[in-house]
């Protein structure tokens, strides 16, 4: 083949590939903007995706927990003390040997441990208490505002309780407890990341907007917070709440000293990135067009700065809910009346508690430990997908 | 990108190598029959290399050159079998002779003692970047001892010596100092001689050098390539020398092996494939590179009537000075010393230097990103009125930036991702208020035009948008506002040989519709050669001198500026420049 | 060398400064000062003062002085003499109370430390090297959980787990019997004995973070070109990535002494409230609820300051290991 002057060579214009899957679409994101991409890029992270829903759903309970509890949290029955959970079974036998369709718990029978003498709760097979869907239940006013006593599940009996995830030292149900929880300790994340975020930001602009020594002020500020061992910190701070302020205003106190000590990390990480991105030679080519210093910063920085602030501050709500949770627990933070899921597991304080009732550890704890790992996930996933350009 | 399947083969064309007569017939110390690797990536396998096939003999050099993305330094890892894991031998046979018996080394497992009896004992191979190629934690000395006592089973103490020995046969000053240091305390030619000891080290047969001197500047870059020469001759090595620059193909090469896409278009000795190249792409390779080197310095003998549009005066940046706090630790780094030049109207000036010269920081300055220590600049739009810039208020600044605009190196960082083509082009006009809504639109698609992209595109972002589109971009942008000067940094440094003519030829036609000025600042001679009337030589923040394109480039009179000149490869193997060039004694 | 020690020592004061002004507002934070809690609590125990009598005091201890003359007086107190304060609830100095404490607090922490570091190095190692194996997942899952679930409630589930199924109590770190004894081999052991429910609970997080920035460390080292030449060599895999890749990352693992040891700090003072451990913790608790504050302010400036000799050691550490950062 070395004499063929006039060979037709054939010309590629691409590296040759083959797609792995037959149906491969090539999918045109060439007019896709970031968060198209961003979207796209989450999506493919399933975990993610699913813990994003788990939070979602956490929220939806937070929303509406006076119609989801089967009853009101503070409604307590002595004579159920330490009560463990009820079965939720379907059928019971109708007479003829057969059974029919009939949602219920069964009661309880009080047993005495021949060798303890300890009195503990065994289920009664006798005693069917029928449950159902949308029954009226122990009133309530939804969001503070509205009357109401409906319940998504509860006895059919108004005068029944039920106790699906059992009961605490006074009789409580720990199942309406817990979903009142769930408002409480949810949303003191939500409020204390929108306080650290302001805080991290107006410190972070400070420090950009005037750097020289009102920077460096921060830096070491930042610095020295974030060196200081939080819990510590947090309890000395906790501790000086008087006694005698109501559960607003110590809910209120404590989400600020929980967001005390976690802007440190958000206005770190804004800073670094904000300064990374007044390097890039698109802001020095905005510059030179003739943008002022604002129009940089609000048009050319901030959108690219969004999602990695959206994810900086998902990773940042679990640090909120693990400290409230602590300061609850130790009992220098949430009070009761105030029901969150720190102050449940104050009740689990004593192993003998938790050895008699494991429930009152298990679900409150569940419940942490779910939302705290979705978090997780979910903001995970959101820093892989903040930067849809890096591949 | 339409998916390209190998079997997809039109009738009357060929993908097979064309192969010039002429090729070395003594027996080949290595042999590459149908070599294929795949990389199974999460969406698709890319063939990397397809069907090479190409022989190394004792004393020899086949360079394989090719652009980005051709897959020539996966073929010569793949002799050595590291490439990472993803990478998959798919078809092809590779031969080694080991003291005259065949070794077939795509058999030998990956990790197996065979393969590691041959890696570093009879192939060495150096990279690109000296300064990541070598670990930062370890001292040199230490990590050139451990092939010693790996391949030769020396002892320590004879390795030690062995090591200061080798360093002393890659020319570097007191060995045995130098040893003991770490790679952050070379400069980037000391390094990749390091590197060179380094691969040395064992004898090998075999050397591999994969863009040995990319990232190196022309003198080191000269000097590193005689040395590799030089030691490669008088150990009788084959040598495979990776690059795309055809400059140092012709300068270093005794074969050559084209590349494209994974496949080898072309391979035959290197004067065949300079002086009778056959397949298209190597043509327009050629073309590209040649054109550059050969087309006609500009002479410039005009006179100059009109006054210059931008005068420049004992410019002069000084950086980390006078830090109160620390008297001890204070250093001043003089980047720009006292320059001063002009540019005329529809003038095309380049700025030349190696890095750390101070050209950068130079146009920065001028531009006043960076602020200057001393000097002036003086600007004079052309109406008759004059400024200098050194002395204007943030906001006099503006109307300054909208004459005289900056086309940056990096096309990929230089556009906002989060930004449309459109929005991209249309901010100068915006924040100006030259033009809005429709009218900037309009505007846009004109501009988009005139730098040959599609006006339909402008919804779309960068990332839909290959280097060489991107930089057309910035180019559009830098216009949007009618500038008098436009300012290019190493516009067309990160690009691939065959794009960067297109952008220049692009840059010069818009330069005659326009009647613009450049200021062009490169450290590649043959583009400045190409593209400007007048070039400034710029060394350790001097200029060192100015003349036209055609004095510079053929008649340099500075003992600087013939060093630097004669150190460019020139991609012709019939006159070869580099091994008689002038060096420069400091 | 030694002028980035001399630096780093000067570096710290400001930090210490800092941290000595935090623990003196949270000194300063409840309402009433110090004598209004020693009169109420003396009052308790029958004694009565007259004004003059509390005049005095007020005098003695300064509390009319300007806030800054206070802070003054207290700082260079425990910086000339040692002298913290005192604590009314334990009618000592606060100086005899904090230093057995302070030193289980640290023993705790180190023998944490140790652990994170004794687990994550070869899980990290593993992780990276053969990412995406059903190991990788394996540990990756369990990272993620571990870093979920706070101290207090993994030190509650294990009490749990250890009393229900072994029907062991586990709190403390010695056994009732050993706690007053002199030390002797069989108190160690004793004291080994405790300490591992402790130890995991509070590296737990750690070992979890730990591992997942040595993945994500040692994955970038491993794409560097450095690592292709040490196999181009001819070095054995396992030496290449020893040698190479896995000492470069382990800067990092280093200093990360830095943050993990306030993190082990803060977790050793939660899980010792729930464990019963005779470290700080319990102590600073009490001492916060009744507002004995000299102790209080004092247990939360020495965690500071512990926090940040251990941050020194690990960048005097971290400078020994990298020569990039010894000479610059």
């Amino acid at each position: 083949m070395t004499d063929t002057q006039n060979l037709n060579f054939e010309i590629e214009t691409a590296p040759a590939i083959s797609p792995l899957k037959s149906d491969g679409k090539v999918v045109s994101m060439a007019a896709a903007g970031q968060w198209t991409l961003i979207w796209h890029k989450f999506t493919r992270n399933k975990v993610a995706v699913f813990a994003g829903c788990v939070i979602l759903l956490l929220y939806l309970i937070g929303a509406f927990v006076e119609f989801l509890a089967p009853g009101v949290p503070e409604k307590s029955k002595p004579q159920y003390t330490y009560a463990p959970p009820q079965q939720i079974e379907f059928f019971v036998p109708d007479g003829n040997g057969g059974s029919k369709f009939l949602m219920h718990v069964k009661g309880y029978k009080i047993e005495v441990d021949p060798v303890a003498l300890r009195r503990s709760f065994v289920p009664d097979e006798n005693k069917i208490i029928p449950i159902g869907w949308f029954v009226h239940g122990q009133p309530y006013k939804l969001w503070n505002l509205i009357p109401a006593d409906l319940h998504l599940i509860g006895a059919l009996d108004k005068k029944d309780t039920v106790y699906f995830l059992g009961s605490d030292r006074l009789g409580r149900d720990l199942m309406s407890r817990l979903i009142y929880g769930t408002r409480v300790s949810m949303s003191i994340g939500l409020i204390g990341v929108t306080i650290s975020l302001t805080l991290g930001v107006v410190m972070g602009a400070l420090s950009g907007f005037y750097g020289g020594w009102v920077d460096l002020l921060i830096q070491r500020i930042v610095e020295i917070i974030s060196s200081m061992p939080t819990i510590p910190l947090w309890l000395g701070l906790a501790a000086a709440i008087p006694l005698t302020w109501s559960p607003l205003q110590v809910y209120f106190v404590i989400t600020i000293i929980v967001s005390l000590l976690t802007w440190t990390a958000l206005a770190r990480e804004v800073r670094g990135r904000f300064f990374a991105l007044r390097a890039e030679d698109f802001v020095t080519a905005a510059r030179l067009d003739g943008s002022t210093e604002r129009r940089i910063i609000f048009r050319h920085i901030l959108p690219s700065l969004t999602s990695h602030i959206l994810a900086v501050v998902t990773l940042a709500l679990p640090v909120m809910i693990v400290a409230e949770t602590s300061l609850s627990f130790l009992g220098i933070g949430l009070k009761p009346p105030v029901v969150s899921w720190g102050v449940l597991l104050q009740d689990a304080q004593s192993i003998r508690t938790v050895a008699t009732a494991p429930w009152l550890l298990i679900w409150p704890a569940s419940a942490v430990v779910i939302a705290v790992l979705s978090f997780n996930f979910l903001g995970d996933g959101l820093r892989d997908a903040a930067d849809p350009y890096g591949e | 990108m339409q998916p390209i399947l190998t079997e997809n083969k039109a009738m009357n064309t060929t993908n097979q190598t064309y192969v010039h007569p002429g090729l070395p017939d003594e027996e080949p110390i290595l042999t590459v029959q149908d070599l294929s690797i795949d990389f199974h990536l999460r969406t698709h396998i890319l063939h990397a290399v397809r069907n090479v096939s190409f022989n190394l003999c004792r004393g020899r050099t086949l360079a394989l050159v090719g652009e980005s993305g051709s897959g020539k330094s996966v073929t010569a890892r793949g002799l050595m079998r590291i490439n990472d894991p993803a990478a998959r031998v798919a078809s092809g046979n590779i031969f080694l002779d080991v003291e005259g018996k065949r070794i077939e080394l795509n058999a030998l497992g990956p990790n197996s003692p065979q393969i590691r009896a041959i890696r570093g004992r009879r192939i060495g191979l150096i990279f690109q970047e000296p300064m990541s190629s070598l670990s930062p934690v370890h001292t040199i000395g230490s990590q050139i001892v451990e092939v010693l006592q790996l391949h030769r089973h020396m002892s320590l103490a004879a390795a030690k010596t062995e090591t200061i020995e080798l360093l002393r046969q890659v020319e570097i000053a007191d060995p045995t100092n130098m040893a003991d240091r770490y790679t952050f305390e070379f400069s980037g030619g000391m390094r990749q001689r390091a590197m060179i000891a380094m691969a040395l080290a064992c004898n090998p047969d075999i050397l591999i050098a994969d863009e040995p001197t990319t990232a190196l500047d022309v003198t080191t870059q000269a000097e590193i390539l005689d040395l590799i020469k030089r030691l490669q001759v008088s150990r009788g090595m084959a040598m495979l020398l990776i690059t795309h620059d055809l400059g140092i193909v012709a300068e270093v090469a005794d074969e050559v092996a084209v590349m494209r896409y994974g496949r080898v278009l072309e391979l035959g000795p290197v004067d065949a494939i300079f002086h009778d190249a056959r397949h298209p792409y190597t043509k327009e390779l050629l073309g590209s590179t040649v054109r550059l080197e050969s087309g006609e310095a500009n002479a410039d003998e005009t006179q100059r009537s009109e006054k210059p549009v931008l005068s420049v005066s004992g410019l002069t940046k000084v950086f980390g000075s006078n830090s109160a706090w620390f008297k001890k630790g204070s250093y001043a780094l003089k980047a720009v010393d006292s320059a001063s030049l002009d540019l005329y109207p529809g003038e095309n000036l380049g700025i030349v230097g190696e890095s750390g010269s101070g050209k950068t920081t130079l146009g920065r300055l001028i531009l006043r990103t960076v602020e200057p220590t001393e000097g002036q600049v003086i600007f004079r739009p052309g109406d008759g009125s004059e400024t200098d810039v050194t002395k204007l208020a943030k906001s006099e600044l503006r109307q300054f930036h909208r004459h005289v605009r900056l086309v940056f190196q990096d096309p990929f960082s230089s556009l906002n991702p989060r930004m449309t083509v459109k929005q991209i082009i249309g901010d100068p006009l915006f924040v100006s208020g030259v033009a809005r809504g429709k009218e900037m639109e309009s505007r846009v698609g004109e501009l988009m035009e005139m730098v040959g992209l599609d006006p339909a595109a402008m919804e779309r972002y960068p990332h839909a948008f290959s280097g060489g589109q991107r930089q057309r971009i910035g180019i559009a942008r830098s216009l949007a506002l009618d500038p008098k000067i436009i300012i290019a940094d190493e516009a067309t440094s990160a690009l691939d040989v065959s794009i960067r003519a297109q952008i220049l030829d692009l840059l010069l036609d818009i330069q005659k519709r326009l009647n613009l000025s450049f200021i062009f600042i490169s450290h590649d001679i043959s583009v400045v050669r190409y593209f400007c009337d007048r070039v400034a030589v710029m060394h350790r923040g001097k200029i060192v001198e100015i003349g036209s394109a055609e004095q510079i480039c053929n008649a340099p009179r500075e003992d600087y500026t013939k060093a630097l000149i004669s150190a460019v490869p020139n991609p012709d193997p019939r006159n070869k420049r580099m091994l008689h060039r002038t060096r420069l004694t400091a | 060398m030694l002028r980035y020690v001399i630096k780093r020592l000067i570096y710290m004061i400001p930090t210490l400064i800092g941290m000595s002004l935090i623990a003196f507002m949270i000194i300063q934070l409840p309402p009433g000062d110090y004598l209004t809690s020693l009169i109420a609590s003396m009052q308790d125990s029958g004694q009565v003062f007259s004004q003059a009598q509390i005049d005095a005091m007020r005098e003695t201890y300064g509390l009319d002085d300007p806030i800054y003359v206070q802070y003054f007086k207290w700082i260079s107190g425990i910086v000339l003499h040692g002298d913290f304060g005192f604590s009314y609830e334990w009618n000592r100095p606060v100086s005899e109370l904090i230093w057995d404490r302070m030193g289980a607090t640290l023993s705790v922490s180190v023998a944490s430390l140790l652990f994170v570091w004794a687990v994550s190095l070869p899980i990290g190692i593993y992780s990276a090297v053969r990412r995406h194996s059903v190991g990788d997942h394996f540990f990756t899952f369990l990272g993620f959980i571990g870093l979920a679930i706070p101290n207090f409630i993994l030190a509650l589930t294990l009490m749990y787990v250890a009393y229900k199924y072994m029907g062991l109590n586990v709190g403390g770190l010695y056994s009732p019997e050993m706690a007053d004894a002199p030390w002797s081999l069989a108190k160690v052991g004793d004291l080994l004995a405790h300490l591992w429910i402790p130890v995991i609970v509070i590296g737990t997080a750690g070992t979890a973070s730990l591992i997942r920035i040595l993945r994500a460390n040692l994955t970038d080292e491993l794409s560097k070109p450095y690592v292709i030449t040490a196999r181009a060599k001819g070095l054995p895999e396992h030496k290449v990535l020893l040698k190479y890749p896995v000492r470069i990352a382990l800067n990092p693992f280093v200093s990360s002494i830095g943050w993990v040891l306030p993190n082990l700090i803060s977790g050793v003072t939660i899980t010792a409230i729930v464990l019963n451990l005779p470290t700080a913790g319990p102590l600073l608790l009490r001492a916060l609820v009744i507002q004995d504050m000299y102790l209080a302010g004092s247990f939360i400036l020495l965690m500071g300051t512990l926090t940040l000799v251990g941050m020194l050691i690990s960048d005097l550490l971290l400078a020994l290991l990298d020569p990039r950062i010894r000479f610059n």
